[in-house]
């Protein structure tokens, strides 16, 4: 007689303990009023170029900060510092993605005071990050034009996980032969209905109109009345087919 | 490569029930959606190195494959995706971005020793 085997049953999500964390983060920043923006791409993207800017733009109309992960240097949290908000980075040795526990860890101590935005930039990486929520209520994948218009189908599982996505680098669009239209339908096809918004932090381009949908964010996280119809860059070429 | 610091909490998580219920652990049962973000090869090369000097050394990790599940917003009716790089359903081709299944990380069964 083959003996069946004996199976106890179990149900225990693997990252719970993250999951738990990140919620109990979020309602924090929910009581705080703080809106909260994360940022995930590849190395190389331009998420801090982004960052930079859009903290320049930010800052003086609303309180804003950033917490930056990367794995070894703190080159990105001096070139955010310029900006003159506080900016805090998170080193995370060997760690490829931030964790709740180490956005957790980053806030202890930190003496910001109280904060519209804060933004949190992931470690460059398409792959890791996707598993990890961080407490954020926004989380924008960025792509930029040197990498490719296949992305997205490369990493699906990270760009479906984001609510918005940045085209960076615009400037050099024609120059690398970039084709929109095939990156905006892979984006469409990976997560239906996402706004892509178009940018190249180095010229201010698209910056505006990204901005605006942010703020409009934020300004629904308050309660708000906002009217919704954002002119997004890119939603006319929505793959609707 | 986050498989690793998985494949621990799996280890870590099995070795505690398996404590408090004071049983032997032959294998670990897992259901891992296509959506985790996880990497099955690498979390079975990742299990065994995890498993290293605890008490689930020589155990097997059993992964079952959880595909995406969508509604359907217009058939109204949950469906499987075909592919992840088209969340669209693949009956009547709608677009969809509410997902039912495919991003289990979870534990469902300790196999126990006879």
């Amino acid at each position: 007689m083959i003996n069946e085997p004996r199976l106890l049953e179990v149900r225990k999500n693997v990252l719970k303990q993250n999951d738990v964390l990140a919620r109990a983060l979020r309602g924090r920043f929910r009581t705080q009023g703080t809106f909260v923006v994360s940022l995930v791409s590849s190395p190389g993207a331009g998420k801090t170029a982004l960052l930079e800017r859009t903290l320049s733009q930010l800052h003086g109309q609303y309180r804003v900060a950033a917490l930056v992960g990367d794995l070894a240097t703190e080159n990105d949290a001096l070139r955010l510092a310029r900006s003159g908000v506080p900016v805090k980075q998170i080193t995370t040795g060997t760690v490829c993605h931030l964790e709740a526990a180490m956005v957790q860890r980053a806030l202890e101590g930190w003496n910001v005071g109280p904060l519209d935005l804060l933004f949190i930039e992931n470690v460059g990486n398409l792959v890791c990050p996707a598993s990890y929520d961080l407490g954020e209520d926004l989380r924008l994948v960025m792509l930029s034009v040197t990498e490719g218009e296949d992305k997205p189908l490369k990493y699906p599982t990270i760009f479906n996980s984001a609510d918005a996505a940045i085209i960076t680098k615009c400037d050099l669009a024609a120059a690398v032969e970039f084709e929109e239209e095939a990156a905006m339908a892979n984006i469409q096809a990976v997560r239906p209905g996402m706004p892509v918004f178009r940018v190249s932090a180095r010229t201010g381009d698209g910056m505006e109109i990204y901005l605006r949908f942010l703020t409009r964010k934020l300004l629904r996280e308050d309660g708000d009345a906002v009217n919704e119809d954002i002119p997004l860059a890119a939603i006319h070429l929505s793959a609707s087919k | 490569m986050h498989e690793l610091s998985i494949a621990m909490s799996i280890v870590d998580m099995a070795q505690e029930e398996a404590e408090r219920r004071n049983v032997q652990v032959d294998a670990v049962h897992l259901e891992l959606g296509a959506l985790s973000g996880v990497v099955k090869e690498a979390l079975l090369f990742s299990y065994t190195v995890a498993c290293d000097g605890t008490l689930l050394e020589g155990s097997r990790l059993v992964v079952k494959d959880i595909p995406i599940e969508v509604f359907c917003p217009s058939c109204k009716l949950p469906r499987t995706l075909v592919s992840m790089q088209w969340f669209h359903c693949p009956d009547c081709g709608a677009a969809t971005s509410e997902i039912l299944h495919g991003k289990e990380l979870v534990i469902t069964a300790l196999e126990l020793r006879q």
